[in-house]
């Protein structure tokens, strides 16, 4: 790659950054350049981001409907999956999916929710219901 | 203070020694550090995932860069992991304190400064905190373009996040760095050695053979479901460009590691020569993530066995390379 051929995409998912490439100049010596983007990474990096939206607001229904527990909702707002919070809690992934269950995840201790909080960055009062956000 | 100077990197891990061995009086630039150890490489491992997507590396294991670079300059370099948060604060204050600038590994999603776009669960991200104002603590971030600042809870949630490549407060500084280093037999040692490990064939699933095994995955997705297929390509490129390799998944930060070798060795005609392969071999690498980008924007069927194919022809261009540097012959 040559330091005339480093993408200057501006790439939205940079957020008005710039990362520094190896790159070749004129004489063939490699060097750091500031790219502001490649628009191939972009695309990437804003399909997982559309993807973890796509979870968040499909979440959001199921909990809306009353299939599903706040946290279910929560974990995905978290950029979490049952994965990631299972090993961010220490829990196992089956009584993860226990609290899952609306009625179920009513009666939880609040010792076991505290724990749930502090994985996920998110308080008490947060976690227990579902905010009053409209996913158009 | 401690006149701690800023500078902006391709890389986190290789960002951070680079920065600490130079504050120390012992300037050695990024690519070297890189080169030094040992830090290139390839692996599929479908069964460890990140984010959901399978883990594709570039590089070696989180933590090697450190290791090897204590171990390969022979810098007197501490690590410290901690089983409690409130142990893990106390010791990077009282480091601070002492006028150490420490190296600490973290979570990219919990760090306060990291914007929304870039906000991920990955737990081997590498920093240098240089300094502490009331709450905030003073960071050299390698892949930012300036010095940042992390309030305390934010910065203990990221060191103490659990998980995959879980950090456990992990910091690091240097004792004592020698101030001059012949870099040329380590050097010669290191080139050798990342030959051979890239083109060993007896592991499937990393070096070159790790890349045969992957364009295998890339022909499985035709059965897959389409979505899920797209999300496995877009994963492999964002793990090659996105998370910041310096480009082309770290080849071209090796190939200015080579060249700057050469220079070392009086011009070594050989590993000019490398360094140039590799350069092209980078911007193969980068034709095949545009080829993945055409084919996750497109409405049409993915040629899956054309993408395959290309990671086949990478492969072997990139072999050419090593087998280049195994050719080489140090001159002292």
């Amino acid at each position: 790659m040559d330091i005339n051929s480093v993408p200057q995409d501006d790439s939205t998912t940079y957020a008005k950054m710039q990362k520094a490439i190896y790159a070749s100049s004129d004489d063939g010596k490699l060097e750091t350049v500031s790219s502001t983007g490649w628009e191939v990474e972009e695309l990437v990096t804003q399909q997982a981001l559309d993807d973890i939206e796509d979870s968040v607001k499909e979440a959001y229904e199921l909990v809306k409907s009353g299939e599903m527990s706040p946290l279910y909702y929560h974990m995905y707002e978290a950029r979490m999956d049952l994965i990631i919070l299972a090993q961010s809690t220490g829990f196992f992934q089956w009584t993860i999916k226990r609290d899952f269950k609306p009625d179920l995840f009513a009666k939880i201790s609040e010792k076991r929710l505290l724990e749930y909080c502090d994985a996920l960055g998110k308080s008490l009062e947060t976690i227990k219901k579902l905010p009053e956000i409209s996913y158009e | 203070m401690n006149d701690f100077e800023h500078k902006h990197h391709a890389h986190c891990e290789s960002g951070v020694l680079s920065s600490m061995l130079s504050h120390h009086g012992l300037n050695i630039s990024e690519p070297m550090i890189f080169g030094l150890s040992n830090a290139l490489n390839f692996a599929y491992i479908p069964f460890i995932k990140l984010g959901g997507m399978p883990l594709v590396a570039y590089r070696s294991i989180p933590s090697s860069i450190i290791k090897n670079i204590k171990k390969n300059l022979k810098v007197d370099m501490k690590l410290e992991t901690f089983s409690s948060k409130k142990k893990g604060e106390e010791r990077l204050d009282e480091l601070l304190k002492e006028g150490k600038i420490v190296g600490a590994q973290s979570s990219m999603y919990w760090l306060s400064y990291i914007p929304n776009e870039m906000r991920f669960h990955f737990n081997a991200h590498n920093l240098l905190i240089y300094g502490k104002e009331n709450d905030d603590y003073l960071i050299s971030d390698p892949v930012f373009q300036m010095s940042v600042r992390c309030d305390k809870e934010s910065l203990s949630k990221a060191r103490f996040t659990k998980g995959v490549m879980a950090p456990k407060g992990l910091l690091y500084y240097p004792v004592s760095v020698p101030t001059e280093i012949d870099l040329k037999p380590i050097i010669a040692k290191s080139i050798k050695k990342l030959s051979k490990t890239m083109l060993r064939k007896f592991i499937p699933i990393v070096g070159l053979k790790g890349v045969g095994y992957l364009a295998k995955a890339i022909l499985k997705l035709e059965s897959k479901e389409k979505k899920y297929a797209k999300l496995f390509l877009g994963n492999i490129v964002r793990m090659q460009e996105e998370i910041g390799t310096g480009g082309a998944g770290f080849r071209f930060m090796y190939a200015s590691f080579l060249q700057e070798s050469s220079e070392l060795f009086d011009n070594d005609v050989v590993l000019k020569e490398a360094s140039k392969m590799m350069l092209e071999v980078g911007d193969e690498w980068r034709e095949f993530a545009l080829m993945i980008a055409k084919s996750i924007k497109s409405k049409k069927e993915i040629d899956y066995r054309a993408i395959s194919q290309k990671l086949m022809v990478i492969s072997e261009n990139e072999a050419k390379v090593y087998k280049k540097m195994l050719t080489f012959k140090a001159k002292y």
